[in-house]
């Protein structure tokens, strides 16, 4: 019972990082209708713009504390904010009118180029990612672990959701979201720049991203140029699961990624972590392609 | 007529191609490797052309149907004990091949089945889903070496087995895509919704084309498997499937010869920048991005139009301080 509880805490964790992920791929599928594939690289240059910013803010605000964690936090998803929208202007919004397989196309050639890119600028091999806050235990019993680590994860993600319902729902900018994701063309019509728009919809999505990417550091402290793609691609799995282009769906996808990952990996196999999410894929296509929370839409001839 | 010719063809190239594997102990063996793999890669990139490019179904998962055929073919091999030279060796490594590319197949079949309701973006990450659960079930299947890989598979491979599954390929997927089953194709790939319309069953046409695009793949995973003689499941990632889906997309979605061509420069590329190896994969990725935002249709386009070639090299005067005509 323990020990199911345990797992079940860890997979919470895991899986609100994933959230943070998916939200990124649910939002920018909302509204251009493609998988940015890229985005799971993206992710793991927040975790490089970590690992290089913290010893410098470290030093400049002086020791490892909440003050630091929140600075490189913000630096680093000001990073990838910035990454995303270049990519998107570079790469996506010279091909916006074409069929979507050449978009798709492009999106691995980036995601390869960050990939094999991030390996010849970082190096190949595994680099220890500093630990922003020390790890306290808060339970520490033969029953249960609870370390201050997964409690930072689930309240950090909480609270980066939280902020970005706000955003989503209550702003002008959200409200203009949500309108170029309804209908382009109507949306244009009523003088919103839609560009502006999806570079901002990438800024936001990148941003979590990279905020996803420090937690992830802090759990797993041991990060290379090649970690984003597996929690990339679960991430956005996690999205499809919940209903892409949903915001709710891609955290409740999250969640249940996360915790059948850790069900699996503790009770069955570690060799099956990878390959249950892409099961959960394919079962979910097959008999429920809009997801748990998406609507159904009718191929329009 | 036509089809008499390419029948030809087909019977000079098997027997061009068994001529020069009687020689082929006089090429270095650096070069002998390049060559084999071009073969092997001109294999996997034309069978996927016809899921990709005619069929227009993105499958990224080639590589699982590869690891398929090289451990299916690899199995019958190894425990029928055949050793390369023996006169019993050419019809157990053939059958191990096909046997190879019919499992691969049947998986085929499998992918096809999503494929029936998935369209573009997910079919691919579907696919690529397939091939990754092909990964990690032979990574755990212990007889299968798991993550240690298959060693002491026997040499088979050469110039003649390569080079005949490469003259087949072609020959197979040219008279597929010229016959109705290509119109079929095309039909799918440019307006389904239209297709079906008229009455092309898409259903069956993804299919066929998955399943035949997988039984070659099969086939050039079971030649890799001999001529490497050492496989793991680490060899069929994703990457892999990459790299065969970049050869496509060079070579122009649907054309046949840009494919074959993409195919073989994209192998023999990262030989000739062996100084800058460890940007191989960033150039790939650029180039991935910059023809797509370029020229979508690949380097080479729809078809490569060897009489405008000619008539452009033709027609351009020679110098004739060089005496060229």
């Amino acid at each position: 019972m323990s020990e199911l509880l345990q797992q079940i805490i860890n997979g919470v964790s895991m899986g609100s990082i994933y959230a943070l992920i998916a939200l990124g791929y649910t939002m920018v599928y909302g509204i251009l209708r493609f998988i940015n594939f890229a985005h799971g690289d993206v992710f793991m240059v927040g975790a490089f713009v970590g690992f290089f910013v913290a010893p410098v803010v470290a030093t400049l605000v002086g020791g490892s504390g909440l003050a630091t964690a929140v600075l490189v936090m913000v630096i680093s998803m000001a990073a990838c904010a910035l990454l995303g929208v270049t990519i998107e202007k570079l790469a996506y919004r010279p091909l916006r009118s074409r069929p979507k397989l050449t978009v798709l196309i492009t999106a691995i050639g980036v995601s390869l180029f960050l990939e094999y890119g991030g390996q010849l600028v970082f190096g190949p091999d595994p680099k220890p990612f500093p630990a922003l806050i020390p790890s306290i235990m808060i339970v520490n019993s033969r029953y249960l672990v609870l370390s201050s680590n997964s409690v930072v994860v689930i309240g950090t993600a909480l609270v980066l959701m939280i902020v970005l319902r706000y955003i989503v729902f209550h702003t002008r900018m959200g409200t203009a979201m949500r309108a170029v994701s309804f209908d382009h063309r109507a949306a244009s019509l009523m003088g919103i720049n839609i560009d502006s728009v999806i570079s901002f919809t990438f800024a936001l999505g990148s941003g979590l991203a990279a905020a996803a990417a420090i937690l992830y550091g802090s759990v797993y402290p041991s990060i290379n140029p090649l970690m984003g793609l597996f929690p990339g691609l679960k991430a956005f799995i996690a999205a499809v699961l919940g209903g892409i282009g949903n915001l709710t769906g891609a955290v409740v996808g999250g969640l249940i990624i996360g915790l059948l990952e850790t069900l699996v990996t503790g009770y069955i196999s570690p060799v099956y972590r990878d390959a249950i999410s892409f099961a959960v894929l394919i079962l979910i296509l097959l008999f429920r392609p809009s997801g748990i929370l998406g609507r159904h839409e009718a191929e329009k001839v | 007529m036509k089809r008499h010719l390419s029948k030809l063809y087909l019977l000079l190239a098997l027997v061009a191609a068994a001529i020069i594997a009687r020689y082929q102990s006089s090429i270095g063996p650096y070069y002998f490797q390049i060559i084999m793999y071009i073969g092997i890669n001109v294999i996997l990139a034309s069978s996927l052309n016809l899921i990709n490019g005619f069929a227009g179904q993105f499958s990224l998962g080639h590589a699982g149907f590869m690891a398929l055929g090289a451990y299916t073919s690899a199995v019958i091999t190894t425990s029928l004990h055949v050793s390369p030279g023996t006169a019993a060796s050419y019809p157990v490594f053939a059958l191990a091949l096909i046997c190879g590319g019919i499992v691969a197949s049947v998986f085929g079949l499998l992918v096809g089945i999503p494929s029936l309701r998935l369209k573009g973006d997910y079919l691919a990450i579907t696919t690529l889903g397939l091939g990754e659960i092909i990964r990690v079930i032979i990574q755990s299947l212990n007889f299968l070496g798991a993550a240690r890989g298959f060693t002491g598979i026997a040499k088979l491979s050469n110039f003649f087995w390569v080079y005949a599954v490469v003259a087949i390929v072609i020959f197979t997927i040219a008279n597929l895509v010229r016959s109705t089953y290509g119109r079929g194709f095309l039909a799918v790939r440019d307006d389904e919704i239209a297709a079906e319309a008229v009455g092309v069953d898409a259903t069956r046409y993804k299919i066929i084309a998955f399943t035949t695009g997988a039984f070659f793949a099969g086939i050039a995973g079971g030649l890799y498997a001999h001529f490497v003689t050492y496989i793991n499941p680490s060899q069929f990632g994703f990457l892999r499937s990459f790299e065969i889906v970049v050869m496509v997309v060079v070579g122009g979605m649907g054309n046949i010869a840009g494919v074959i061509l993409a195919a073989a420069l994209l192998t023999i590329l990262p030989e000739a920048l062996r100084a800058v190896a460890q940007y191989r994969m960033v150039i790939y990725a650029l180039l991935l991005i910059i023809i797509m935002i370029s020229r979508p249709q690949g380097l080479f386009g729809q078809r490569i139009d060897w009489g405008r070639i000619w008539r452009r090299l033709s027609k351009r005067p020679s110098p004739p301080a060089e005496g060229k005509t």
